[in-house]
């Protein structure tokens, strides 16, 4: 009603709320409840076919049976990854997003009464886009991006937030540098510049290369929580 | 396309704040978006206006404000304004650095309509 409307005065608030306060203070509660029980959560991020799920099919084999882990798998649709990861005797859990292109720290915290409390390590597979995710913090203690060498070595530098965001950068698929125009030490170097405290590693899952430093820096940040609890 | 869920996060802090003001229509809001957010501004623009549509913003619309990358070298303690992501001191070599500002992602202020 106009007659209404010039009764009606404006008023400017000032607010300055983060749009991601809501999310933030989930996963802060996550990894504060998760650490205290002496669980490493590791976030693994990347774009689609990097190698996510073959990466924790490689290292299950190398962490179990003297260390307990576990899977969250998030994905658009299907069951597919937690089913080839339940394959492999390791206990994951599904996340189908029904769209959505990253997971949020309130889908986790759905999921945490199921999580048994003498798990070592809880990884959880990102839905594959090297974008979006970047944006969430889940309450991992670890954020890693994996690089594949099929994807080219430019993209820190085109997608930078990912790897600014993380702690660990794992170049994927290194028995394929051989046919491919991939420089891993360009890729390392921009990584470098973009974040000087990333912690660098490579793998091949085809040829197991690289998958045992992987392993040793897991455990090596589980110790260290757990030092710092102790 | 994370920035439609961004938006829906962006509602509910507008309708609570709105809500405590009793404010009738918000008709406009300013959002703070740093260069190292991770959003692309127009589809934040698009999504707020798909969203809008039935809520107390109908008649809003979105400003963003791009909030530049600003790095501090905490060795020789010069600022610097960056257009690149490279996170080196260009003065001393340094890469101990501290970010200021370029990461934001804040609803800062908004418009409301009261009685
Ligand atoms: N050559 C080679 N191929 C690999 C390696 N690791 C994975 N692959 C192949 O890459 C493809 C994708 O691997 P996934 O493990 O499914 O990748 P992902 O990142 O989990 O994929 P999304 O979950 O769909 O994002 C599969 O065909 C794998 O066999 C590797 O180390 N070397
Ligand atoms: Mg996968
Ligand atoms: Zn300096």
């Amino acid at each position: 009603m106009p007659h209404n409307k010039t009764k009606m005065k404006t008023k400017e608030v000032m607010v300055l709320e983060d749009l991601l306060g809501s999310n933030k203070k989930i996963a802060d509660q996550i990894r504060k409840k998760l650490t205290a029980k002496g669980i490493l959560t590791i976030n693994l991020l990347s774009s689609p076919g990097s190698g996510k799920t073959t990466l924790l099919e490689s290292l299950s084999e190398i962490l179990t049976p003297e260390y307990k882990m576990a899977v969250i798998e998030g994905d658009i649709e299907t069951e597919r990854d937690a089913d080839r990861i339940r394959a492999k005797g390791i206990p994951a859990w599904q996340i189908t997003t029904g769209g959505a292109c990253h997971l949020e720290a309130k889908m986790i915290g759905k999921l945490f009464p199921k999580i048994p409390a003498d798990l070592d390590f809880l990884f959880i597979e990102n839905v594959g886009n090297l974008v979006c995710p970047a944006s969430f913090d889940l309450g991992e203690n670890i954020r890693c991006v994996l690089l594949s060498i099929p994807e080219g070595d430019d993209k820190p530098k085109k997608y930078p937030k990912a790897f600014i965001t993380s702690h660990c950068l794992v170049i994927s698929k290194t028995d394929l540098a051989p046919v491919l125009p991939f420089n891993i030490e360009k890729a390392k170097k921009e990584a470098l510049e973009i974040n000087p405290n990333l912690k660098l590693l490579t793998t091949s899952a085809q040829s197991g290369a690289g998958i045992k430093e992987l392993a040793e820096y897991f455990i090596e940040s589980l110790q260290k929580i757990r030092r710092t609890n102790a | 396309m994370h920035e439609l869920s961004l938006i829906a996060n962006l509602f509910e802090i507008m309708e609570e704040k709105a809500a405590e003001k009793n404010a009738k229509k918000i008709t406009h809001v300013v959002l703070q978006v740093g260069k190292l957010a991770g959003v692309v501004p127009e589809l934040l623009i698009t999504a707020f206006d798909m969203y809008k549509k039935d809520t107390i913003a109908s008649e809003g619309n979105l400003e963003i404000k791009e909030v530049p990358l600003k790095i501090l070298c905490r060795d020789c303690k010069t600022e610097v304004v960056k257009d690149d992501f490279v996170f080196i001191c260009a003065k001393c070599g340094s890469s101990n650095l501290k970010t200021l500002a370029g990461m934001e992602l804040y609803l800062e202020k908004m418009e409301l309509e009261v009685d």
